[in-house]
């Protein structure tokens, strides 16, 4: 979808070019993000594509045709373009920002607002918001109208120059589950600059680190990149949790779950320890039909009595099959039988244990 | 001054309504002289000083002379820009509205280059993103909100501009200031015209002024909402 060919910049009065001879494809429909240390070149790289940047040397193509085949205001109509700053048009509305492609494209009046109206809709926006200007918004709403502004005439492409890096942790977070759930609907190519390693991971199909310079260390998934840094550079830069960022990407659901040492509530003490001694576990588990009652000491159980007639303790942490496994291994290190026990809220699946996941880490 | 006020004192009062109510016709057709001097002045200018404040801006080098020569007319005293400008053009309205526009153009220009610097770099950079084009820019973005400066510039070069019409009166292209010249040279003097002649021009330059202030918030209804 975006080729990068042997793409040179050199800034005048500097004697390092900022980008040298990257060449990087780009396909159509996933998420790339370019991550790296400041003077890296990523912001110059993403400014390159709807050329606010002009390359010294080199091609880049988008859907095939050279981007400088055209005038560069005809280009950045077909791009979605999202910066850190927002910069929303202060003396316009939301709904003239929001409207500002369309309106370039000539699109008549009735179809511009009903645009804006679905757009506030697709970002979970008040449509009240319409008629207000950018000042009257809070720093999440702005930035979401921004995003809403690079979607209005649906270009196949999005450029987003650390579009969160300007809001709180907390809202970050909600507008990057935000761009992934518009992601899954819409299919966009977007190329995404950050210089958060976490963030990177979090959203991209690919990413691509770049080290001063504009060179690329590496290009690869997540998951390639976490399993085979490619040289000490990527190791130094995906820092010291490696292991951990890559746990954040698996799920629990993809691990086959252990029964664990777990008996019905009829069965007998016996039983119960013969269960727990399966797992060299000095506690069992006790369910009714589907559900997980609780667990008890082994050395509680009373002969004569059925498992589910002693008393029980109730497991304090639960994970879910769609949690991460990093979520998990936390849950494994706070829990005082060292298990998560896995359910969906009404029934049990199963048990996670530290070796499932360190196995999993290690394949 | 006092003694001037004195001489004049003795000659007759400074409100004399029988005069003011006898003459009404005079006033009247020497303010909208008086308004019509001052009005085709800023406007002709405004647009003076946004050609060259434009050359300024696609041509960045050119901002050093361009306010050179702006200060250097700010600088020339006005009864000598009339008198040189008497022999090119003659005692008409033309040479008045060229003194008087000199006097304009370094002050709006400089206000419309400090207008258009002030515009953050983020909001051009986004508009030029989303596809406008250079022109696009300028017109739709920068221009606007460069208005608040722009607009303060005017008022500024307004209130400058009235209070220099009076000084036409001595080349004799009227205006308030033809009312306070005769009031002095009438023998016997007579103080009511020279109290009529400023009182107006006072008045002019307040109304003017809050005008200005009242156009500028309907042009700028963005800067009276929200936070910040």
């Amino acid at each position: 979808m975006i080729r990068l060919d042997d793409v040179t910049k050199s800034f005048p009065g500097t004697s390092e070019p900022a980008v040298d001879g990257l060449s990087l494809p780009i396909a159509a429909g996933e998420i790339v993000t370019l991550v790296g240390p400041s003077g890296c070149g990523k912001t110059t790289t993403l400014k390159m594509i709807n050329r606010i940047i002009e390359p010294t040397s080199g091609t880049i193509t988008v859907d095939g045709e050279d981007v400088r085949s055209r005038p560069a205001h005809e280009l950045r109509r077909g791009i979605g373009y999202v910066i850190q700053q927002i910069g929303l048009l202060p003396h316009k509305t939301i709904e003239d920002n929001v409207t500002t492609v369309p309106r370039l494209l000539g699109w008549d009046d009735q179809r511009q607002s009903d645009r804006a109206h679905e757009l506030m809709e697709l970002m979970d926006l008040d449509q009240s918001m319409l008629s207000r200007y950018p000042s009257e918004l809070s720093g999440g709403q702005r930035q979401r109208v921004g995003v809403a502004r690079a979607l209005a005439a649906d270009p196949p492409v999005l450029l987003m120059d650390e579009p969160f890096g300007a809001v709180d942790p907390i809202v970050r977070r909600r507008l990057q589950e935000q761009l992934l759930g518009l992601q899954e609907e819409l299919g966009k190519t977007i190329v995404f600059v950050t210089h958060d390693i976490d963030e990177a991971i979090a959203l991209g199909d690919r990413v691509a680190i770049l080290n001063v310079g504009g060179h690329l260390a590496q290009y690869a998934t997540p998951t390639e990149l976490l399993s085979n840094p490619a040289d000490d550079f990527v190791v130094d830069f995906l820092g010291d949790e490696r292991a951990l960022r890559r746990l954040s990407l698996l799920h629990v659901a993809d691990l086959e779950l252990a029964e664990g040492p777990v008996v019905a509530a009829n069965a007998s003490a016996a039983d119960a320890r013969a269960a727990a001694d399966d797992y060299d576990a000095n506690w069992v588990g006790v369910t009714d039909d589907e559900r997980l009652r609780g667990w008890l000491w082994t050395s509680e159980l009373v002969d004569g009595k059925s498992a589910g007639d002693h008393d029980t303790r109730d497991f304090r942490v639960w994970i879910r099959p769609e949690d991460s496994l990093r979520t998990a291994l936390d849950a494994i290190v706070s829990s005082r039988n060292n298990v998560a026990v896995v359910s969906d809220g009404q029934s049990y699946h199963g048990m996670l244990f530290v070796e499932q996941v360190t196995a999993e880490l290690l394949a | 001054m006092t003694s001037v006020a004195a001489v004049l004192a003795q000659q007759g009062s400074f409100l004399d309504w029988e005069w003011i109510s006898a003459n009404t016709d005079l006033i009247w057709a020497q303010t909208v002289q008086h308004v019509v001097l001052t009005v085709v002045s800023v406007v002709v200018g405004i647009v003076l000083s946004l050609l060259l404040a434009l050359l300024a801006v696609r041509w960045r080098w050119l901002t050093g002379p361009i306010l050179a020569f702006g200060g250097i007319l700010y600088s020339v005293p006005s009864l000598a820009a009339f008198a040189l400008l008497v022999p090119f053009f003659g005692i008409t309205a033309t040479t008045a509205v060229i003194a008087l526009t000199t006097y304009t153009v370094l002050i709006l220009v400089r206000n419309i280059l400090i207008g258009l610097d002030g515009v953050p770099a983020d909001v051009v950079e986004a508009a030029r993103g989303q596809g406008y084009t250079d022109r696009q820019v300028l017109w739709k973005v920068q221009l606007p909100l460069a208005t608040p400066v722009i607009i303060a510039g005017v008022r500024v070069a307004t209130v400058t501009v009235i209070g220099l019409v009076t000084v036409t009166a001595l080349i004799g292209l009227g205006g308030l200031g033809d009312l306070i010249l005769t009031g002095f040279r009438l023998l016997p003097p007579l103080p009511v015209m020279v109290t009529t002649g400023t009182v107006l021009s006072v008045v002019l330059a307040v109304v003017f002024d809050l005008s200005l202030v009242g156009l500028q918030r309907v042009l700028t209804p963005w800067t009276r909402r929200g936070a910040d």
